[in-house]
């Protein structure tokens, strides 16, 4: 779906790292919005189909010089006023110019959506519609899978917890309006306004970590884990080209997590090293053990680091299960095969998606094919720093959006409203909640009203 | 007429005289159809089978908007309301919702008389056991006396009684309602046909003599002192009201009902039909909620004249005995004698997502159905359904444009687009949640809303027009006054202490000030004689219009705005004939429900389950095509 009176924008060159990228926006205020955050010529005064010198501003803070191309409908690709940003090809930059836009007023567009208004303005041709169709259908599906990717972890579960929250409260004022005659109890309004409090700064937060091209910045989290002196810092060390982490002969000597990035084809990773998953022997590594685990927990992807000479099938196939999580991609890395042409490990048999390399850390042996099958595992999955930093562009926005609409809530409950007032922000709160999390329906608020409350006459 | 044949061929044939049934009787009836009433009992026309009352919180928007499109529902009950409140004062203007006891004799009565007032409506007492078809299309009924009617068009309004089976503990037996037979052979035939059945079960409270209650021991609740209406016409109220009561049930109530509940027909799975859940019998209250210790129930009297009482709230299929004993450890019911047992009732239903938009049937032209039939449950669904339904064969049968109601427009709109795309698995109640735009759905404004349309099918005269005209004009002129005068600090303060608002610092405009919670346009003309002035010229009504419009201009604002960014998809219109499967960038299960659902337009498509917002994206882009 489009709403022709929005203006649209997204990155429209490939993502990742290259020399320049284009920024485009399309709709009635792209000239606008572009104006507001350009330093330069008036683009607004400026004819159709010229180029211009500038900088753009994130108030007093240069973010990059770009070039402005302009195009006055109807002459554009989507038949509307466009603006093309070529800037400087850093994915951080172009991420911070897209939410600076947005800020401004433009809506992040979604899959194949320039496409679909330039068909519908009329400027493709039949026997394209069916292609713009497919690409609709297959990226709302891609870019679905990789919201649910990067929400894994932390986020997912404190989203989805804030979801039901709210669900909740918004259930008890529709009691009270729709069942206010019957004899429940009603929402007690200090406590909605602390639940109210409670989900706004965990939303902040959440906007605030998604902000500024953390992912970009911070690369893809991939821990690296296995059994102590395994070869994890080895393996790190060899994979960054130095020595970041202590290596020793003695098993344990990584007792905190040590994480540093690794840039491969222009996709950023943040390797992270953890002590070995172990029995602790000391407290100090019992806490470095437990930190591992919650590492593991929040990754997304995991290398999984055995030693081909000192460990059994079996012990292998304990760690596999007991790090293994279905979506989240799997390899599993035998290490010291300059030592061993033991090659019993190929047999075991692991979940289909897990992937097996064999390598030296040491000697530097396949790391190269390492590193590929990391770069394939995360793009394959469409798990690459462009569709990331798209959708995570769009959970943003959404996250902001329903902020907004709770911060109305709050301001109602202290003016206070009526809950059908309230009710309506509350409404709109779950609507944007659930452009990441699923859409909550009418139906979905009388069912829990249904179990919850004993209602009818 | 042909004076040798008992029937004419008429325009519109209404199968059931209940709440859906009259009302499409005296639509089509109204507008110019020949109509012919058909009912098993001409003595229960327009029975209320459950509890006597109109309207409630949703439902009184319904009964307003019948009443503003020229449906009777509203005038019906006004003339014969015990009582009047409305709900929800103490909310926002949209969820105010009027709501009254009725005297069940005068109600049913009152509809007789109505119908009978109708020239082109004949009635006929008798049994339809089968539709007649011609090819795809109705052309009339056939009768348990075996005659053949002939019709244009049917419209079917069977309520409970489609193989209505009425439980009472472990007796079990056919019925459509309590001492009424059920209707049998219409199902079946109508399976033939191509459609598709469903079973549902709803249920009813024991009715007890009033003689033998202590009210002493309940809290009374009396109607509103400053009475209001359903009806938008002067129609004459009552002039007295009489008082209803509450009491409570207790734990000794609670272990007596749970003595029955092996018997229980709803617990030992005798009965297969899925009941409405916000209207559970007290048998699934004291289940689901056991942690409950007591249950409110409302004593209801069922007229002026009668002692007969409706026990609200204790609605029951367990055995009478059960039933008796239960109700004697109630507060005030000590002493109890019973008239009529509770019951629950089991009947068929047609998915309605077998519909379209106009409730005419997909498979059968000429065809609806309205009310129970449809799987929804009270009387202000049924007689909206009625209502339309009434309508629309009238508009189909002489070529005229289909009604459609819409969402952003009506509860009426809600409720059949919410059945015809999303079907129901339970009895389904209106609820002002359904509804997106609830804000501007109220019951003040259903006549600015809607009897622009019923002036245009010819159910409202102009005269009725008018008064609305005048109404929205009044209205606007009188916000424009409070936008143009100001009010000075020294005039109004001391006023404004008086009524707990805080004073102001420098002059600022009447609309401001009536922002203010505490501030009405009667409270403040008191101490701004120019605007009392100004008042004088309107009507109460259009006073209230204007206060609405001033004090909720910023919501209603937020809601028309989305209201016109859902008009994209609301007015983008698709064929019926549409084929979906030609479209492989859907999703399958897209394709199938679109198929079967056929909507009318990409806001009906984007509402059907299964249908994302991608596969309404494609659909656009071939609507484009």
């Amino acid at each position: 779906m489009t709403d022709s009176s929005e203006t649209i924008v997204a990155l429209a060159t490939a993502p990742g790292v290259g020399a320049i990228a284009v920024i485009r926006l399309s709709g009635p205020d792209a000239l606008k919005i572009a104006n507001r955050v350009f330093k330069g010529k008036d683009l607004e005064l400026m004819p159709t189909h010229t180029i211009h010198f500038g900088t753009v501003r994130d108030g007093e803070t240069i973010l990059d010089e770009v070039l402005a191309s302009l195009f006055i409908a109807p002459h554009s690709y989507t038949k509307e006023h466009v603006v093309e940003l070529s800037t400087h090809g850093s994915p951080y930059i172009v991420e911070q110019i897209i939410h600076l836009l947005i800020r401004n007023g433009a809506r992040a567009a979604r899959p194949g959506e320039f496409t679909l208004r330039a068909f519908l303005n009329g400027g493709l041709d039949l026997s394209q519609a069916e292609a713009v169709a497919d690409l609709i259908s297959s990226d709302s599906r891609a870019s679905h899978q990789v919201a649910m990717q990067q929400m894994r972890g932390r986020f997912s579960s404190q989203l989805q917890e804030l979801r039901t929250q709210l669900i909740h409260f918004a259930s008890l004022i529709e009691l009270e309006l729709d069942f206010s005659e019957e004899d429940v109890e009603f929402a007690n309004r200090d406590a909605l306004n602390s639940l109210i409090v409670r989900i706004t700064t965990v939303l902040a937060e959440l906007i605030h970590s998604f902000e500024l091209g953390n992912v970009i910045k911070q690369g893809i989290n991939t821990v690296i884990a296995g059994r102590p002196n395994a070869g994890k810092s080895t393996l790190l060390n060899t994979l960054l080209n130095e020595d970041r982490a202590i290596i020793s002969e003695i098993a344990g000597t990584t007792r905190d997590t040590i994480e540093e990035v690794l840039n491969i084809n222009g996709v950023n990773f943040r390797l992270i090293d953890t002590a070995g998953i172990r029995e602790a022997t000391d407290t100090i590594e019992a806490i470095g053990v437990e930190k591992t685990m919650q590492k593991i927990s929040q990754t997304s992807v995991l290398i999984y680091l055995f030693d081909v000479l000192g460990l059994s099938a079996s012990e292998i196939m304990e760690d596999v299960t007991r790090l293994y999580r279905p979506g989240i991609p799997f390899i599993a890395v035998a290490n010291k095969i300059d030592l061993s042409v033991n090659n019993r490990f190929r047999e075991i048999k692991l979940p289909a998606d897990v992937k097996v390399i064999a390598v030296s850390a040491r000697e530097k042996q396949h790391t190269d094919e390492l590193k590929q099958l990391l770069y394939d595992a995360v793009t394959e999955g469409k798990l690459n720093t462009g569709q990331t930093m798209v959708t995570n562009i769009r959970h943003v926005e959404a996250l902001r959006r329903a902020h907004h609409s709770l911060q109305s809530v709050s301001a109602g409950l202290h003016h206070p409203v009526t809950s059908d007032f309230l009710a309506m922000d509350i409404r709109q709160a779950l609507y944007y909640l659930g452009e990441i999390t699923g859409q909550v329906t009418t139906d979905d608020l009388l069912e829990n009203i249904f179990s919850k409350f004993c209602i009818g006459k | 007429m042909d004076r040798n044949t008992m029937f004419d061929i008429y325009d519109v044939i209404v199968v059931g005289a209940g709440h859906a049934g009259c009302e499409a009787a005296a639509a089509a009836g109204n507008l110019g159809s020949k109509v012919l009433l058909i009912t098993m009992n001409m003595g229960t026309i327009a029975q209320m089978s459950c509890n006597p009352a109109m309207g409630g919180v949703a439902k009184g928007q319904i009964i307003r908007e019948i009443d503003a499109m020229g449906g009777y529902s509203g005038i019906i009950a006004d003339k014969t309301s015990l009582q009047f409140r409305m709900l929800n004062r103490s909310k926002g203007p949209a969820m105010w919702s009027p709501r009254a006891q009725n005297d069940r004799m005068r109600f049913a009565e009152e509809w007789r008389l109505t119908l009978e007032s109708i020239s082109n409506v004949d009635m006929w007492q008798d049994t339809v056991i089968s539709i007649l078809t011609d090819g795809d299309r109705v052309i009339g009924v056939k009768t348990s006396l075996g005659i053949e009617i002939k019709a244009k068009a049917v419209v079917l309004t069977n309520g409970t009684f489609l193989n209505g089976v009425i439980h009472i503990g472990e007796k079990k037996f056919g019925g459509g309602r309590t001492a009424e037979k059920a209707a049998t052979g219409l199902t079946e035939q109508l399976l033939t046909l191509g459609f598709e059945a469903g079973r549902m079960k709803t249920g009813t409270p024991p009715r007890v003599d009033g003689r033998s209650l202590d009210y002493t021991k309940m809290e009374e609740q009396w109607g509103d002192e400053q009475r209001g209406r359903f009806s938008y016409t002067d129609v004459d109220l009552p002039k007295e009201q009489r008082c209803c009561w509450i009491t409570y049930t207790n734990t000794a109530v609670h272990e007596t009902l749970k003595e029955g509940f092996e018997k229980s027909p709803m617990f030992t799975g005798r009965i297969k039909g899925l009941g409405p859940r916000y209207c559970p019998s007290i048998e699934d209250k004291i289940n689901r909620f056991a942690e409950r210790d007591r249950h409110q129930i409302f004593v209801e009297p069922e007229g002026w004249n009668t002692v007969e009482i409706y026990v609200n709230g204790f609605s029951t299929s367990l055995p009478e005995d059960v039933q008796y004993r239960a109700l004697t450890k109630i507060p005030g019911f000590e002493k109890a004698r019973m008239f009529r047992p509770g019951y629950a009732i089991e009947y068929d239903f047609f998915p309605p997502t077998q519909l379209y938009l106009t409730l005419e049937t997909k498979l059968v032209k000429n065809l609806f159905f309205a009310g129970q039939i449809n799987g929804t449950t009270g009387y202000e669904e049924a007689a909206s359904q009625g209502f339309l339904a009434g309508i629309n064969a009238h508009q189909k049968v002489n070529d005229l444009h289909e009604l459609i109601m819409k969402r952003s427009e009506s509860y009426i709109g809600v409720l059949v687009d919410d059945l015809v795309t999303k079907g129901t698995e339970e009895p389904y109640r209106m609820f002002t949640s359904r509804a997106e735009h609830r804000l501007l759905l109220r019951q003040d404004n259903a006549d600015v809303r809607l009897s622009p349309i019923g002036h245009e099918l010819g159910l409202i005269s102009d005269e009725r027009l008018t008064k609305v005209k005048d109404k929205v004009r009044g209205s606007a002129d009188i916000v424009a006054f409070t936008k143009a005068h100001s009010i000075d600090p020294a005039s109004i303060n001391s006023y404004l202490e008086t009524l707990d608002t805080s004073a102001l610092s420098q002059n600022i405009k009447l609309f401001q000030l009536i922002s203010r919670p505490q501030v009405g346009l009667n409270e403040l003309s008191q101490a701004y004689p120019a605007l009392a002035a100004h008042l004088q010229n309107f009507s109460p009504e259009t006073i209230e219009d204007a206060e609405i419009a001033i004090k909720y201009e910023s919501y209603f604002e937020k809601e028309h705005e989305i209201v016109s960014k859902m008009k994209r998809l609301e007015d983008r219109e698709i064929k019926q004939e549409f084929n979906y499967h030609s479209l492989v960038s859907l999703s399958k299960e897209a394709r199938e429900k679109l198929m079967k659902i056929k909507p009318r337009t990409l806001g009906q498509a984007s509402r059907i389950s299964g249908v994302s917002p991608s596969d309404i994206s494609v659909l656009m882009v071939h609507l484009t095509r």
